[in-house]
Formats: C-alpha cells, structure tokens, sequence
C-alpha cells in the first residue's frame, strides 16, 4: 500500500487556508510533501476557535473528494468465499475482491478509506449509513459489497460538486442542522435523494388522495418528517434538518421556528 | 455473520434447483430482513442465492393482467416501484397506502414484494438467540409467553407461539383478494391464496408460510377491487413512523349509494398472519355505512380476542383502529 504518495499535493485554496491557519508551519509541510490526507487531519485538530472565522470556506474545501487510495490487493486464496465484484463509488471505478460477509458500509469505510458514512446500529434501524445507489437511497449495512455488481454508489463524500456544496449541504449549515455530527453524512445523502423522488411525483403515507399523479411535489412540513424518518438524529437536531431541507424543496428561505422548552 | 458463500443465479429453473440440492442454501434479494437476521446469528445459511440477478423480465416488472383490470407484481419488483406504480395508485390505492407505512424510503427501495412476504417476526424473543424460542429452535419454548409480550398477538396464538407477523403490504394484499404464484425446480407454478400463504402457529411455529422446499415466489396477482375510492390503511404504532404496528387496519368499501354492499377488513400486529376480520365483514354486508354499525361490527370483531398479560389494551385500540379506518375510507382516504 503505498497510497499516501497517490494524494495529490495542496491546491492553491488548500494551502491559503493552511498560510491563514499555520504560517509558520506552511514552508515545512510544503517541502516535506505532506499529503492532501494529513492535512484534513491537521485542520481537523486545529480546533474549532481558530477555524470558526474559515468555516463556510473550510466546509467548502472539505466538500472536495478524496484522492481514492489503491486499494489493497488480495487473491481469491487469500479470502474465503471471496466475491470478485466492480461497482462505481462517486464516478471511479472500483474493482476488488471482498470477503462475501463484507457489507458496502464496511468496504467503502474499510477499504476506500471513504468514512464520511456512519456505521451507527448496523441493523437497518439509524440512516446513518444511508448512501444513493443508482440513484435511489438505501442502507449500506444493509447491502452486501458482492451485491453491488455493475452499480453506482454515491457517498457523502461525491454529494459536493466539486468544491461547490451540493444546496442540502449549504442549507444544513446555514441552518445548524447538525450538533455531534454523527447522523449528518446519512441525513444529507437521504434529503438529496428525497428531492428527486418529490420532483417525480413519489408519494408518502402521509400525502392526500394518492390516486391522483401529481409532479412535481411541493412537500408540507409534515411530508418531509414523514420522509425523512429512517434518518434518527439521537441529538435531536430535527427543526433545523426539516428547516434546511424545506428551504431548498421549496427553493423559498424558511425561518426557524423554535422555544425555549420550559 | 458466520460464513457464507456468495453466488448468482440467472434463471428460475436454476434458483430454484441450486435452493433444492445445495443444503441450507437461501435466495437473497432485497437482503434488509436476512442480513440483519445472519448478523444476529438467528439465519445461518450456508450460502445465498442472489435472485435480483434473474435475467427474467417480468419478475422485475408491474404488468396489467392476468385478468381484465387485475395487476401482476413482479417478486423483485421493490416496495418502492410498487407502491408509486400508476396502476397501483389508482385501482389499489390501499396497497400504496401500506407500502408506504411500512419501513423507510431507504428499506422500501432495496425490499422486494417476494422478500416483503418472506420476512419474519420481530419478535425480540426470536431475535434473542439467548432466549428460548419455538419458532427460532423448534421444541425449546416461548419467552414471550411468561415474558414482555406487548407487541404480540392477540388472536389466533397457540401454547407454542404468540408471535406477530410484521408486514403492512400484507394486511392490505389479504383485503385485496391477492393471489402468490411460485415456481419449483421441476419448471411447475401453483398459485396460492393470498389467506392461505401464511400459517397460524399451532403446533410448528417454524414454518411461517405453506411455501414447499425449494419453491420460489415469482409474483402477486391482484384481481381488479370494487373499492378503490372507498378503502384506507390505517397504522397505529409507538412513533409517528417508522415503527412496527400496534394494530393496523386494511378497510375497503364497496358501496352503493350509502349502503354497504361489501366491506373487507383485515387487521395487522395481532396475529401471526394478516387477520381477516370476516365477523365484522359479515356483520356489515348489506347495511348502512354509520357509525354505530361500524362500532357494533368492530366490538363484534374485537371481542374474540384472547389478549396476552401486557397487551390488553390492543382490544380496545383495535376497535377504535377500525371504526377509523371505515370512516377514512368513507372519505376516500382524505385526513
């Protein structure tokens, strides 16, 4: 495994960001070659304080994909019950061979080295694992790599355009729709395919009358619960989930209406 | 997960004879009940089938037919498909309604309509595998029995099982009149009533459906209904959504003028099978659609129920389940 010499060097936005951050340690790393992947892990420890005033850019740069690492070579002797299996994960093609108990949650975070999605019950119950495969969401604990043969799988970390977010991303922060973090890559991977399958007419157990076909659909509060309910957020984060995701279905700014509790 | 060898069939004929010969081997579809029971150690296959790679066209598909009106449901064809297919959504709407109860929009769009059939109780005493269980080890008891058995069933339990079965889009198929058609390693189909594909516990809890080794369901039949504007799928659950049911009710009305020509009733989360509810259909059949006769064919219904230690209070809420599903039907469904 050599992968950390695939990562390709800073880009120009990158090490602004780092110069504002570290100057003192910029000419070091630069010389030293350090790879793309230490230096998320060092912003990452940087602390909160000293990136807050660089948040919206920093987000911005972290909505880059990762360079794909190799991935580890292994032969079919080597594993039992291997699975020799290609699928796209965010537009590159993969081609590997997995132990056939290996879930995609655990291929992608294990052996893409890709762990924006969350292994949270591991059983279908939490969303926090949810990624969009061929265009439709679904539960990658739930989902065997050696069953995704000939399919394209998109994680949290292919949502982004490039460094622009994806409109769901920007909405979540502009509404705090997150406080651990921890339910976010799978909420924001369910709201983007939920606003495909409300622009083709999909409906819900909560939407009237569903014998009458109806595209696009405008989505009610109380839809967007409703469609979102596989995604648990243990912090309690939902107002401003639903916030978010209504400003950007209705393309209308949504205030945030909450109370003290008391 | 204990190992397990992965492979692909393409064909019916060979699903079904890999299924007949290869000893605890299992078809895999959707995969979201299966891979979750290997995890908790409660299947233990040797090896599974995955069936989603049939190179059969119309086990993935939603077809008109076989009869004028009636719909065909591909068994691979997913929750998802089905419940927004436009035939469904105007001659079925209930069984849209009841998809879409049931589970997650991430769920509904890996689980099939064969695999939705096939799944089993969440019974926590089967999922224990710590836990005596007849249905998970046959011969080695119900914790549920003595235990906490307010999820379970309220008619049609024996000594050896008093587990419910958990789908929603069954209780509106059992409404429906629907019809499974299965496949054998030999080229045969037989159909099966859709009443008839579940079992009531009795005595070998174990089997949960009359499916004969080896044979592999390919699609749901549903003749055409005479209460698509008339019909609701009520869920009463612990959450707003994404919780298995209480109770749930499958109402269907057909009327003339306000007079009730045929009423059909199946309930969910009270028995190991979807629970026709034939009393009350019997007691409405040819009477006015009021509430009062919606209230006396519920009791009617309701008071045979043989409840459980922790879950009496489903007599009473199914009784108001279904004099709410009838009303919602009356209003075609509208809140």
């Amino acid at each position: 495994m050599n992968q950390e010499n695939e990562n390709p060097d800073l880009t120009e936005d990158e090490k602004k960001l780092f110069k504002d951050l570290m100057p003192e340690d910029l000419k070091e790393i630069m010389d030293t070659g350090f790879s793309r992947r230490h230096f998320l892990k060092l912003i990452s420890i940087a602390g909160t304080g000293v990136l807050a005033s660089h948040l919206l850019g920093a987000e911005q740069l972290l909505a880059r994909p990762l360079a794909q690492p190799s991935l580890n070579e292994l032969t079919t002797a080597q594993v039992e019950n291997g699975v020799r299996v290609s699928f796209k994960v965010n537009g590159f093609n993969k081609n590997l061979l997995v132990d056939s108990r290996m879930t995609l949650l655990d291929t992608v975070r294990e052996r893409m080295e890709l762990t924006g999605a969350k292994k949270g019950c591991d059983h279908g119950q939490c969303g926090a694992c949810t990624m969009i495969v061929d265009g439709k969401r679904i539960l990658s604990c739930l989902t065997l790599a050696a069953s995704c043969e000939g399919k394209s799988v998109t994680t949290i970390e292919g949502i982004a355009n490039g460094t622009d977010l994806h409109p769901i991303q920007a909405a979540f922060i502009k509404h705090d729709s997150f406080q651990c973090g921890y339910c976010t890559p799978g909420q924001i991977c369910s709201a983007v395919a939920l606003l495909a399958e409300a622009k083709n007419g999909e409906v819900s157990y909560v939407t009237d009358q569903v014998n009458v076909p109806k595209k696009p659909l405008q989505l009610s509060e109380n839809e967007i619960r409703e469609r979102m309910s596989g995604n648990i957020c243990r912090c309690g984060a939902y107002p401003n989930i639903v916030a978010a995701i209504r400003e950007v279905q209705s393309g209308k700014s949504v205030e945030q209406k909450w109370n003290f509790a008391g | 997960m204990r190992p397990f060898k992965y492979t692909h069939v393409n064909t019916v004929q060979s699903a079904t004879q890999l299924v007949s010969t290869h000893s605890n081997a299992k078809f895999l579809a959707g995969g979201t009940n299966i891979l979750d029971l290997m995890k908790e150690d409660v299947e233990r296959p040797d090896e599974l089938l995955d069936i989603t790679f049939l190179k059969v066209a119309d086990i993935k598909m939603i077809t008109e037919g076989p009869n004028k009106g009636g719909v065909s449901l591909g068994a691979l064809s997913n929750n998802t498909e089905t419940a927004n297919h436009e035939l469904i959504r105007l001659n079925h709407p209930l069984l849209t309604q009841a998809i879409l109860a049931g589970a997650s929009a991430q769920i509904r769009n890996m689980a099939t309509n064969g695999g939705n059939l096939m799944q089993r109780t969440r019974c926590p005493y089967f999922y224990d595998v710590d836990m005596p269980c007849n249905k998970r080890v046959p011969g080695s008891g119900c914790g549920a029995m003595e235990g906490i058995n307010r999820m379970h069933a309220i008619f049609g339990w024996s000594s050896k099982c008093i587990a419910v079965y958990p789908s929603d889009m069954a209780v509106a198929l059992a409404v429906l009149d629907a019809t499974v058609q299965v496949a054998n390693s030999k080229g045969q189909q037989r159909r099966i009533a859709f009443t008839d594909f579940h079992r009531l516990p009795g005595e070998n809890p174990e089997k949960d459906n009359n499916l004969l080794p080896g044979e592999l369901i390919t699609a749901i039949e549903l003749p055409p209904n005479k209460f698509a504007s008339h019909s609701y799928y009520l869920k009463v659950r612990d959450r707003a959504s994404y919780a298995f049911a209480l109770v749930s009710v499958a109402a269907g009305l057909e009327l003339n003028g306000n007079n009730i020509v045929q009423a059909k009733i199946a309930l969910g989360g009270v028995a190991h099978k979807p629970w026709r509810a034939l009393r009350a259909e019997e007691l409405l059949k040819g009477k006015e659609a009021t509430e009062a006769n919606f209230q006396a064919a519920a009791e009617a219904e309701m008071n045979q129920a043989k409840p459980l230690e922790y879950n009496r209070f489903k007599v009473e809420l199914g009784k108001r389940a279904i004099v709410r599903a009838l009303d919602m039907a009356m209003n075609n469904g509208s809140k």
